[in-house]
């Protein structure tokens, strides 16, 4: 059976998507950043307890160009953006493909809170530029770009909509449930929501609060309940990294996961490193956001069952 | 023993003791969190729906259904009638255990009738299925409206978008696991 067709009736969804990742690359071009390309198969990815990266040649596809990305803030570059692809075992579903797309950007001398900001004018500019206005219409819902986009705790969220504070839900295991079945529906209905500071256990390579050491500088961006973004406060301390990835590679270990090594070059370059802040954004779920596709599959040329 | 990766659409599995049909199914991350694979089920004896969230590592035994190959004969007020074309026996299964199946049951199509303890409960049908095009809008030449797709009715009654040079009469192939047009039948 032939697949032409379904294909065929993309091509109108696949000129969006190249216009909406035009504007992506003239919007941080205009603002002085370096487009990078930094190899995709690398040595040794970050560990992270629930992102499996795929073997190739002894090596591994990237799950995101955050290492190379950072090793070079930490030789001196100050702006730089990349869009990608990227590569996580086992991911599909509807808003999920194992080969995806990432907007990866880095900037020195701000925090996450700068990011926020910034990601704000990326979209406003972004659906501006394409003619999709200020209010974008997503599964019935209109949402305002152009409205200040709300900031919300992830203690804050669970206490209202969550049905139980957040300490419960980590000590009872059921952290990704709440968020994923309560929480998630309810983010960026009318307005775009950040939902920040996750418990510090949560970001792997995100700085801790100063004020409050139970939290990691890092928020999700949410728009119409779809995740787009995640961005940190980036950790520049080297032996907290180190420590922080030795915590997860052990995680890894016990769940039978694929162990990596740790990223010798990445850590040793780390003290170099400016305060930054850094932030990747799915590009598929974007368009998805943008075009009000029902599913990823409706933004990309080949689906991996199609191929 | 089925994984949380064989999770999908359609898949048959034993909760309870009872056979539940997987009618939806997605697979979610929170946030860096961990996988979730939630799944919507229909009991496929009494029609209760639930919705269930498994994590990574869980395991299912399949359903324990016995497949017969029938002949579908016709419908009435008890429902869709099969008959075993070795035996001879006829059996009705009422339209609210069919599902989606009902689109594609056309006469003397041959499916797999599935029985719990001797009981019919639901088909499984073949991945796609011939069906004559009875009712769509003539494609008007040089139609600049941009549209890529009409509705079309097929012989079952059933409505789905097809391609716009698709004309009445014309024999289309549609994939039964997702109700979409695959391709026209040539000839």
């Amino acid at each position: 059976m032939t697949d032409s067709w379904r294909i065929s009736r993309r091509s109108g969804n696949l000129a969006r998507r190249a216009a909406i990742i035009g504007e992506l690359r003239s919007f941080f071009t205009a603002r002085g950043y370096l487009e990078t390309e930094t190899p995709f198969r690398i040595p040794a990815p970050a560990p992270e307890s629930h992102i499996d990266a795929v073997p190739a040649d002894g090596w591994f596809l990237q799950t995101s160009p955050e290492i190379c990305m950072k090793r070079l803030l930490a030789a001196g570059y100050e702006r730089i953006f990349q869009i990608c692809r990227c590569w996580r075992t086992a991911e599909r579903g509807s808003r999920h493909l194992p080969e995806f797309t990432m907007l990866e950007w880095y900037r020195t001398g701000t925090d996450y809170r700068g990011l926020m900001e910034e990601c704000e004018e990326l979209l406003r500019e972004v659906a501006k530029g394409t003619g999709f206005g200020q209010s974008i219409s997503f599964r019935g819902k209109e949402i305002r770009l152009d409205a200040s986009w709300e900031r919300l705790s992830v203690r804050e969220s669970f206490e209202r909509y969550g049905g139980m504070p957040m300490e419960d839900a980590l000590t009872g295991g059921v952290f990704d449930e709440v968020v994923a079945e309560r929480i998630e529906p309810m983010l960026g209905l009318d307005r775009p929501t950040f939902l920040y500071d996750y418990p510090a256990e949560l970001g792997a390579l995100a700085r801790l609060r100063a004020d409050d050491p139970t939290v990691a500088e890092r928020f999700e961006l949410y728009i119409g309940g779809l995740e787009l973004a995640n961005a940190f406060s980036e950790l520049t301390d080297t032996a907290e990294q180190r420590s922080r990835f030795m915590g997860e590679a052990t995680v890894r270990a016990a769940r039978g996961q694929l162990p990596y090594p740790l990223p010798e070059k990445f850590l040793a370059e780390l003290a170099d490193m400016p305060p930054a802040a850094g932030i990747a954004l799915g590009v598929d779920r974007l368009v998805m956001l943008l075009l009000d596709a029902e599913r990823i599959d409706d933004v990309v040329a080949f689906t991996p069952e199609e191929l | 023993m089925y994984t949380v990766a064989d999770l999908r659409k359609g898949l048959k599995i034993t909760l309870d003791g009872d056979p539940y049909l997987v009618i939806a199914f997605d697979f979610a991350k929170p946030g860096k969190g961990q996988a979730l694979y939630r799944t919507k089920m229909r009991n496929m004896i009494n029609g209760t729906i639930l919705d269930r969230t498994y994590r990574s590592g869980e395991t299912f035994e399949p359903a324990f259904l016995e497949d017969r190959t029938m002949e579908y004969l016709y419908k009435d007020d008890d429902g869709f009638h099969f008959m075993d074309n070795q035996s001879y026996e006829q059996f009705a299964i009422p339209e609210s255990a069919l599902g989606d199946a009902k689109n594609y049951l056309i006469d003397n199509i041959k499916v797999d009738v599935l029985l719990f303890k001797e009981k019919p409960i639901g088909v499984d049908l073949p991945n796609f299925v011939n069906l004559r095009v009875v009712q769509t809008d003539p494609w008007v030449k040089g139609d600049t409206s941009g549209s890529d797709s009409k509705p079309a009715t097929v012989e079952t009654g059933y409505v789905l978008r097809v391609p716009p040079f698709i004309e009445e009469g014309e024999l289309i192939t549609i994939d039964t696991r997702t109700g979409e047009y695959s391709t026209r039948v040539k000839g």
